[in-house]
């Protein structure tokens, strides 16, 4: 096998070995690796602030999204209060309303009442009157002579006191 | 050896034509193994120089190609040794990319393994025991030879677990040296024995002669495979044993 017998050859490998290997270190270590790993970290960078930036951003949309309900619910309640508002005032008129009705209508009741009342007794006197013209009228036809007036008008009351 | 058509020829080191230097009576000669490293050192630093000089956002083919390889060298390292290991990031990439650079090299018509030869790859493997064992050292003074005898185990067996994990530890930079060594060596010689086939075989008949180049063929790819995979192997073994001294155990 020449790797174990050309011994004259030993030296010179491992001299080119250790020069190219020394060489290819401090290119790698001062040129190549830095640059890549500037590169890598670059990317990193940039996807890591893309993130930030994207939770950022979904943070303020929820935050929107909140203030967005929170003006909705806002205005739902204030609008519930505004209804509830008006319909109790709306009720409270109709009540009012109601009961100056039902007192005016009370009131009409009431007039209509006295005013029967009075057309009543006065179709009850001229009732008396009539009747006692009629008693009287009667009386004089039946025994030829006018009757006692007195007599008749206490014979009528007692009628219509039977009468109710 | 000494035949013309040996397997084993391929593995015979020459200095190129006129580059056989000597200083001070040392043999520095600069061969088709040092030409080999030298393309290497070229290939590796302009794929991940020239690829990544645009800094684009979204990476093309080149520039995917050079942040695949730094974040997988990257990743191994921080799995098995930790952030402790990040100083040796650069170490431990140059170390990958060399080796596999050097086995895929062995794959190129008229290349060159350099992988092949075991004073290369001891070298290295012993680049690697002498430093890790230092660090080790640095990091935990005596207590490093702690190592050698776990924790809780029964002081009579002390006599039979220090002899074993002193040999287990000192094979560490042989294994890591041979292994790569004689994948690289065995695979090409292989792919040798599969071409004299294809070539004896397709000029005696055309048909016969496809036989071996499908094999050839397979051979090809696997190797291609094998020359990831020992690049691989050799860097987490590097990284194991530093995670070893790091942390032991």
């Amino acid at each position: 096998m020449p790797q174990f017998q050309q011994t004259a050859f030993f030296l010179p490998q491992i001299f080119w070995l250790v020069v190219t290997f020394i060489t290819l270190y401090f290119l790698m270590a001062k040129v190549a690796l830095p640059k890549i790993g500037a590169v890598l970290d670059e990317r990193q960078r940039k996807i890591d602030d893309n993130l930030d930036k994207a939770a950022q951003l979904k943070a303020e949309a929820e935050a929107a999204v909140a203030a967005y309900e929170k003006a909705l619910a806002e205005s739902r309640a204030h609008a519930h209060a505004v209804i509830k508002e008006a319909s109790e005032r709306l009720a409270k008129q109709a009540e009012d309303r109601t009961r100056e009705l039902n007192a005016k209508l009370n009131d009409q009741i009431k007039a209509g009442e006295t005013r029967i009342a009075a057309a009543k007794e006065k179709a009850m006197a001229s009732v008396r009157e009539v009747a006692t013209e009629i008693a009287g009228a009667a009386v004089s036809r039946l025994i030829g002579a006018s009757a006692d007036q007195g007599q008749i008008d206490v014979a009528v009351a007692a009628a219509l006191k039977e009468q109710g | 050896m000494a035949e013309k058509h040996s397997p084993m020829q391929q593995f015979e080191i020459h200095a190129l034509p006129g580059l056989d230097f000597h200083i001070g009576g040392l043999n520095v000669s600069f061969t088709q193994s040092a030409l080999m490293m030298v393309i290497a050192v070229a290939l590796i630093t302009a794929l991940l120089t020239l690829s990544v000089r645009s800094r684009a956002l979204v990476p093309g083919r080149w520039q995917s190609l050079a942040e695949v390889l730094y974040e997988f060298v990257a990743g191994m390292l921080r799995d098995n040794v930790g952030q402790e290991g990040r100083p040796y990031f650069p170490f431990i990439f140059t170390l990958f990319m060399f080796v596999l650079f050097g086995n895929l090299l062995g794959l190129i018509p008229y290349g060159f393994a350099f992988t092949s030869h075991v004073v290369v790859t001891f070298a290295m493997a012993a680049v690697v025991f002498v430093g890790v064992t230092i660090i080790g050292f640095a990091r935990h003074g005596l207590h490093f030879l702690r190592m050698f005898f776990p924790h809780g185990a029964p002081l009579l067996t002390a006599f039979i677990l220090i002899p074993i994990e002193l040999i287990s530890y000192f094979s560490r930079p042989f294994s890591l040296a041979i292994r790569l060594f004689a994948n690289m060596t065995v695979g090409h010689i292989i792919l040798f024995v599969m071409g004299g086939f294809v070539v004896s075989l397709g000029g005696f008949y055309i048909l016969p002669g496809i036989v071996p180049f499908a094999f050839l063929s397979a051979i090809t790819v696997l190797e291609i495979g094998i020359a990831l995979l020992q690049a691989y192997v050799f860097t987490i073994l590097s990284c194991i044993y530093l995670h070893d001294a790091i942390h032991m155990h």
